[in-house]
């Protein structure tokens, strides 16, 4: 990769990111009540996060149709987006196990960085917490491929 | 089911999500790369050379935006009950299932369904499942 290029993913990254942060926030994503109120279809239910989702969704349909068909991105950089594959155990089980933790919390793992910024005990344990449930993951991981 | 009005919020919901989506996309076309939270962060728990300085942008990129909201601005809503007990249990489950099952919301949920993946519309079904269950569990079942 040319500096240029590197660079540029840089500078993608960081813009990316921040209008990431600023979705979580207008949409209401970042506050862990209102997720838990979205979870709570037996309760009382507040139906906005479906249309989060849906939004975010829509618009993704129609931008990345366009970018899906490039063998390079605008920035010349490799396309690296995932390769279809099989709907297996681990893809179920993995994300059985991360619904539980986000329906017990209400935090995701964008929204809990963004809820760090507010100094949160609870917000910075869940996510020191987080880390190590991913670095148990990469050791797990490591152990089995040795 | 009784649909809560009083916090239905939708277009902060429709504007908040189109700025998620626009991201995503962005970063595709710009990067090449899908922005998915749990691996860009998991990433960095196994760092390669020239693989950390764009996952270290993006989320100085993300932390970014609430810390100068927060400066300027009114504080956002944030409201988090759990105790301190069941957030550490709960970031245990998000980081460990997230990387085990390829993703989260923002990676299998809005870049992998607006992809058209079936593997990612399987993962988000299940985790919103998952969710549900739980929270009816905790609010409704439990004493």
């Amino acid at each position: 990769m040319t500096p240029k290029a590197h660079r540029g993913e840089i500078v993608a990254a960081l813009a990316a990111g921040a209008l990431f942060g600023a979705g979580l926030l207008v949409s209401g994503m970042a506050n862990p009540a209102k997720v838990l109120g979205f979870l709570d279809v037996f309760g009382r239910w507040d139906p906005s996060l479906a249309l989060v989702m849906a939004s975010a969704v829509a618009v993704g349909l129609a931008g990345f149709g366009l970018s899906a068909k490039r063998a390079q991105s605008v920035l010349g950089l490799p396309m690296r987006m995932p390769a279809k594959g099989s709907i297996d155990r681990r893809l179920i089980l993995g994300s059985v196990v991360f619904g539980i933790g986000w329906g017990l919390a209400g935090l995701c793992p964008g929204p809990a960085l963004i809820a760090i910024t507010t100094g949160s005990p609870g917000a910075i344990a869940f996510v020191v917490s987080m880390l190590a449930g991913m670095a148990l993951f990469e050791w797990i991981r490591k152990r089995g491929s040795e | 089911m009784q649909i809560d009005w009083g916090a239905f919020t939708p277009w902060s919901a429709l504007g908040g999500g189109a700025l998620i989506g626009a991201a995503a996309v962005l970063f595709a076309s710009l990067a090449g790369r899908v922005a998915g939270i749990s691996g860009i962060v998991g990433g960095l728990l196994r760092p390669q050379r020239g693989d950390v300085g764009w996952r270290v942008a993006f989320v100085l990129g993300l932390l970014a935006v609430p810390t100068v909201y927060r400066l300027v601005g009114p504080d956002f809503a944030f409201q988090l009950d759990a105790s301190l007990q069941t957030l550490i249990v709960a970031g245990l489950l998000v980081g460990y299932g997230s990387r085990l099952g390829s993703g989260c919301t923002s990676g299998h949920g809005v870049c992998g369904l607006g992809r058209r993946s079936a593997r990612s519309l399987a993962a988000t079904v299940a985790f919103m499942a998952a969710g549900v269950v739980t929270v009816a569990i905790v609010r409704h079942l439990l004493p």
